[in-house]
C-alpha cells in the first residue's frame, strides 16, 4: 500500500484506503513525537524547499518542524504574492529553485490549482500547504486524525464547519476527506459565506448557530475576517458574535458532549469565546500536536514512495 | 529449490538454548529487557520471554522496534514498508537491553535497530540474540547470542518461519538461482 | 486570372443550389454558374468535390492587438488566422493601445488591413462607445463612421453608466450603427474567475454570478427598447440572457446578440482542468446555460456566432489560474466548432450556419450582403463539413495558441477562402 499519486495536491480523489494509511503512518510518528529524541533519521539527504507566498506562520513552523524531525535538509522561501506578480512568474521562481538541486516543495499560494499547476512545471514531489481558497490537504487530515483520536472513529460522526465557508481551505478540504471516510457533514454560516450549490456534496446547511450545536457531533469553527478583499460579507463583528458565535452558553443550552476544534489562530470572542476555547471540549491543542504528525506522515510517505 | 534446514523441534530447542545462554551471561533475568525487531523478531522476543518466565518464574519487559524510519535503503525498495510503529513502554536506561532479530545478514537492519535504541534512550547494554547468523556481513557487527550459523551464498534466502504468522515453525533455505536439471 | 471551381455545393440562403455545380471566376468576379463548365487555357481548375463553397464569413467580435501588444497578435498575423479559419472578413475591437476612439486610428487600421496578406482578408474597426473606453464621454461617433468604423464597443469593459448608454444608443442611431456591449456589472463579477456554481465552489475559485451579464442585459434591452438605438449583445453565455433577448425581440427592440464557440462547446467542467486555456471573460457556464444557447441560435434568438478572439502569449497564460488573463484564440476552431456542436446534432442546418456567420453579422452591421451569383464579387468561404481533423496549435497562423481545444476531433473544416480576387487554400 502506497500514495497512488506522487504529490499530495488535495483531498478531492484521494480514496479511503490512502487516508487510512496516512492516518495511520501518522499514528507511529505521534510515537516519535514522544521520545527524548524526537528525530529519526528517515529523510536524510533529502532537500525541501518551503515555499510561502502568502504568511501563515503555524503551518510553516509545523511543516518545518515535521522536515526538521525527519532529519530532512529545509529551506525556508517566503515571498509576498505583490514581488510575485510585479516580476518573476511562479514558474520562474520554481525552476530556479529546482536548478539548486531539490526533492520537495511545500507551498502555500493564492491561487486555486496553484500546487497543481507546480506540479507540471517542476519534477520534484509538491505538497499543497493551502492554494487560494480550494484545498489544504493537511489540515484536513490533521483535523480527520484529531476526531478519531478523539472519538475513535470518523464514520457515522456529525461534523459541522462554521464560518466563511465560501473563502476557506479547510473547509473544502475538510469536506471532502470527511465525506470519504463516511462522516455527516453540514456547514454553518452567513448565507453570503455559505458558497453556490455546496449542498450537491452531500451536506447539510445550517443558518442557525443553535441548529448546528443541536446537531453536531463535532464543530471546526473557521477563523472569521470581517472584510475580504474590500468587501463586507455580513454587518459587523459584534453582530456576527450574537448570532454565529460558539460560546459556553450556547453549548451549555444543548447539553449535550459535543468537541470543538479550529484550525487557528483564534479570534477569541469573535468566532469562539475564549472560555470554549480552553474548555473542556476543545482539542485545538491536540490539533496543534497532531499537525506536526500527520505531516511527518505525508513528508514519509510522499518522500520514501520509490 | 528448498531444503528445511530446523524443523519445530529443533525451533524449539534452539530457543531453549539461546534463553539458558542470555540466562547465563547475564547472570539471570534481572536486569534484563528484551526488544524485537519487527516482524518476526517480535515474536521470537515473545517466545524467549516466555521460556525465561518458565525456568526464572520472573515477568521480564519486552518492547517492539520498527526500524524503518533508520533503514538507509528506504529510496531503493520496490514496495514501500508499512509502518507498524516502535512500541516500548518501558525506560531503557540502564537496562541489559537482548536485541532479538531473526536472520543476522548484511548487519544494516541491527545499524538501524541500534541508532533507533540510542534515540530512545541509554542502556547499560544492548546485546544481540539472532536464530540464524547466514554471514555476509557489510558492516562490524556480531550477534553475542546465535541459535544456528548457516553458511549460504548470496543467491539464497533465509527464511524462518513462525506459528504466530505462518504454517509451521520452521527455518528453510531457498535457492533463488533456477534448479538444476 | 481565372479560377474554376468544379462540382462544388453553393450554400447560400439568398441563392441555394443544392446540386453540385461549377463557378467560373474572373478577375475577381463570378462570371458563370453552370453545371459541367469546361475550363480554357490559362484557368486554374480547382475540383472541389464534397465541399460547400458560401458567401464569406464574417467574425464580428475579432481582438487583433495591434496597436500595443503585436508579442500576441498583429493585423498580419490575425488576418492569417482568420483567412485559414474561413473568414473572409473580421471586425476588430477597439480596446487596443492606444484604443481606438478617433478617426486616425480607424484610418490605419483599414490601410494596414489593405497592406497584409494582399488584402485578402476585409478588416473593419470598431472603435470605442467612450472616450479612452472610460465609459464617460461619447467618441466621436460620426467621424469614426465616417472613417470607416463598422460598430461601437467598449469590449473588455461594460458601459456601466445607463446615461451614457442611453446617450450611446440614442446618438449612434442616427447613423445606424450598432452599439456592441460586453455585458458586465462589475461589483458582481469583481474578483471572478469563472462561473458561479458548483465547479467554483469545488474548487475554491472566485465567482463570476450568472446576473453579472443578465442585469446588465436586461437594464440595456430596456434602454434599447426606450431609445430605438441599435443594440448588439456581445457573447452573451446564460440561458437567462437568451430569455431577456426572445422577450426584447418580441417587444420590438432593436436587439441582436452573439454566442461564441466555446461557450456553446464547453462548460465550467472544464475548469477542473485548471487550464488557464478555460478561463475567459464571460465565464465558461453551466450545461443548462449550453443548452439554451444552443436552442437559441436554432430558433434564431441568437443572431450571430462570433469568437471573442482574444490572443495571450504562452507565457501570459502560463500562470497561476487566479493571475493569467481572460480570453482564448477561436478564429482557427470556430467553423470546426460549429460543424461539430451544431451542424452535426442537428441544432442547425448548413444553411443557418452560413445565416450566423455571413447573414445576419453583415445585417447587424450593416455592410452589403454577400451573395453568390453571376456578377456578383466573388468572397466566398470554402469548406468541408464532413472532414475530420484534429486541432494542432502548431499548425495556426495566430500569433497565439492559447486554446482549451489542442487536440481536439472536430468535424468540418475550412478549406480556403476566396476574396478581393484572391483565392487562398489552407495545406
Ligand atoms: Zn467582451
Amino acid at each position: 500500500m502506497a500514495l497512488q499519486n506522487r504529490h499530495l495536491l488535495g483531498l478531492e480523489g484521494v480514496s479511503k484506503e490512502e487516508i487510512k494509511l496516512i492516518l495511520d503512518t501518522a499514528t507511529t510518528f505521534r510515537e516519535v513525537l514522544e521520545r527524548p529524541i524526537k528525530k529519526v533519521p528517515t529523510l536524510q539527504g533529502k532537500t525541501i524547499v518551503n515555499l510561502f507566498f502568502e504568511s501563515s506562520t503555524r503551518t510553516r513552523i509545523s511543516f518545518e518542524l515535521a522536515e526538521r524531525r525527519l532529519s530532512a535538509d529545509v529551506v525556508n522561501f517566503s515571498a509576498d504574492m505583490s514581488s510575485l506578480k510585479k516580476g518573476e512568474t511562479l514558474k520562474d521562481t520554481a525552476r530556479n529553485i529546482e536548478a539548486m538541486k531539490i526533492d520537495m516543495v511545500v507551498m502555500r499560494h493564492a491561487s486555486p490549482g496553484a500546487a497543481l499547476f507546480l506540479s507540471r512545471v517542476i519534477d520534484s514531489v509538491i505538497i499543497n500547504a493551502g492554494d487560494g481558497g480550494h484545498e489544504h490537504p493537511t489540515q484536513a487530515l490533521l483535523d480527520l486524525y484529531s476526531i478519531q483520536e478523539k472519538h475513535k472513529r470518523i464514520d457515522g460522526l456529525k461534523i459541522c464547519i462554521v464560518g466563511d465557508i465560501s473563502h476557506s481551505r479547510v473547509a473544502l478540504s475538510n469536506i471532502y476527506g470527511l465525506k470519504t471516510m463516511g462522516a455527516e457533514v453540514a456547514v454553518c454560516g452567513p448565507a453570503t459565506l455559505i458558497p453556490s450549490e455546496i449542498e450537491k456534496h452531500g451536506i447539510g446547511i445550517f443558518n442557525k448557530i443553535d441548529d448546528a450545536i443541536a446537531w453536531a457531533d463535532v464543530l471546526n469553527v473557521l477563523r472569521i475576517q470581517l472584510e475580504r478583499q474590500d468587501r463586507s460579507y455580513f454587518p459587523s463583528l459584534r453582530e456576527y458574535r450574537k448570532y454565529f458565535a460558539v460560546t459556553k452558553e450556547r453549548i451549555e443550552r444543548a447539553e449535550k458532549q459535543i468537541t470543538i476544534m479550529h484550525p487557528g489562530p483564534i479570534n477569541r470572542d469573535v468566532e469562539l469565546s475564549a472560555d470554549v476555547a480552553d474548555g473542556k471540549h476543545s482539542i485545538i491543542l491536540q490539533q496543534v500536536l497532531n499537525g506536526v504528525a500527520v505531516r511527518m506522515a505525508v513528508l514519509y510517505l510522499l518522500g520514501t514512495r520509490s | 529449490m528448498t531444503r528445511k534446514i530446523i524443523d519445530e523441534i529443533g525451533f524449539g530447542r534452539t530457543l531453549t538454548r539461546l534463553a539458558h545462554e542470555i540466562l547465563e551471561r547475564n547472570k539471570g533475568a534481572g536486569n534484563i529487557a528484551i526488544i524485537g525487531i519487527r516482524t518476526r523478531g517480535e515474536y521470537l522476543a515473545k517466545r524467549i520471554a516466555d521460556i525465561i518466565f518458565s525456568i526464572e518464574k520472573k515477568e521480564i519487559k519486552i518492547g517492539l522496534l520498527d526500524i524503518t524510519l533508520y533503514r538507509d535503503d528506504l529510496k531503493e525498495i520496490q514496495y514501500q514498508p508499512l509502518l507498524k510503529g516502535t512500541e516500548i513502554d518501558f525506560d531503557l536506561n540502564k537496562k541489559d537491553i537482548i536485541l532479538i532479530d531473526d536472520v543476522l545478514f548484511t548487519g544494516r537492519t541491527v545499524r538501524a535497530a541500534l541508532d533507533e535504541l540510542t534515540d530512545l534512550g541509554r542502556p547499560a547494554s544492548i546485546q544481540l540474540a539472532v536464530l540464524i547468523d547466514r554471514g555476509h556481513r557489510e558492516l562490524p557487527i556480531r550477534a553475542d547470542f546465535v541459535g544456528k550459523n548457516l553458511p549460504t551464498s548470496l543467491d539464497e534466502e533465509v527464511k524462518v518461519l513462525m506459528k504466530e504468522i505462518d504454517p509451521e515453525d520452521s527455518v528453510v533455505l531457498k535457492s533463488l538461482k533456477e534448479g538444476g536439471n | 486570372m481565372k479560377y474554376l471551381f468544379k462540382n462544388t455545393i453553393i450554400i447560400d440562403p439568398a441563392n441555394l443550389i443544392e446540386e453540385p455545380v461549377d463557378v467560373l471566376i474572373v478577375d475577381g468576379r463570378i462570371e458563370k454558374i453552370r453545371q459541367s463548365l469546361s475550363a480554357s487555357k490559362n484557368d486554374q481548375e480547382i475540383d472541389l468535390r464534397g465541399n460547400i463553397i458560401a458567401p464569406g464569413f464574417i467574425d464580428m467580435h475579432v481582438h487583433l492587438r495591434e496597436p500595443g501588444f503585436e508579442y500576441k497578435e498583429t493585423i498580419e498575423s490575425g488576418s492569417m488566422a482568420a483567412a485559414a479559419g474561413g473568414f473572409t472578413t473580421v471586425c476588430c475591437m477597439p480596446n487596443t493601445n492606444p484604443v481606438i476612439d478617433d478617426d486616425s486610428m480607424v484610418r490605419w487600421i483599414i490601410e494596414k488591413g489593405k497592406s497584409v496578406n494582399q488584402g485578402i482578408v476585409d478588416i473593419y474597426p470598431i472603435a470605442t462607445i467612450t472616450k479612452s473606453r472610460q465609459g464617460k464621454e461619447l467618441s466621436p461617433m460620426m467621424e469614426l463612421a465616417d472613417a470607416g468604423a463598422v460598430a461601437f464597443s467598449d469590449d473588455g469593459s461594460s458601459v456601466d453608466n445607463a446615461e451614457v448608454l442611453r446617450r450611446a444608443m440614442e446618438y449612434s442611431a442616427m447613423i445606424n450603427k450598432p452599439i456592441i456591449q460586453h455585458a458586465e456589472e462589475p461589483n458582481l463579477a469583481k474578483g471572478g474567475v469563472m462561473n458561479e456554481g458548483f465547479v467554483s465552489t469545488s474548487l475554491g475559485m472566485p465567482p463570476i454570478p450568472s446576473i453579472s451579464e443578465t442585469v446588465v442585459l436586461a437594464r440595456d434591452l430596456l434602454i434599447a427598447n426606450y431609445t430605438k438605438g441599435k443594440y448588439h449583445a456581445a457573447h452573451i453565455s446564460t440561458r437567462i440572457s437568451v430569455e431577456l433577448i426572445r422577450d426584447a425581440k418580441k417587444r420590438g427592440t432593436s436587439a441582436s446578440c452573439e454566442v461564441t464557440p466555446h461557450h456553446f462547446t464547453l462548460t465550467d467542467e472544464a475548469v477542473r482542468s485548471f487550464d488557464t486555456n478555460t478561463k475567459m471573460n464571460p465565464p465558461l457556464r453551466a450545461y443548462d446555460d449550453l443548452i439554451s444557447l444552443k436552442e437559441g441560435l436554432r430558433d434564431g434568438i441568437i443572431d450571430v456566432i462570433a469568437t471573442d478572439h482574444a490572443p495571450h502569449s504562452f507565457d501570459e497564460k502560463q500562470v497561476e489560474y487566479l493571475f493569467a488573463p481572460f480570453g482564448i484564440v477561436g478564429l482557427e476552431t470556430a467553423i470546426g466548432l460549429a460543424i461539430t456542436e451544431l451542424v452535426q446534432t442537428g441544432y442547425l442546418s448548413l444553411n443557418q450556419l452560413v445565416e450566423k456567420l455571413s447573414v445576419n453579422p453583415r445585417k447587424i452591421l450593416n455592410l452589403p450582403q454577400v451573395t453568390i451569383r453571376e456578377g456578383e464579387k466573388a468572397n466566398l468561404t470554402i469548406l468541408n463539413p464532413e472532414l475530420r481533423w484534429i486541432v494542432e496549435i502548431e499548425k495556426f497562423k495566430s500569433r497565439s495558441v492559447n486554446t482549451p481545444f489542442n487536440g481536439r476531433k472536430l468535424i468540418g473544416r475550412a478549406i480556403g477562402i476566396f476574396n478581393n480576387g484572391q483565392l487562398l487554400l489552407n495545406d
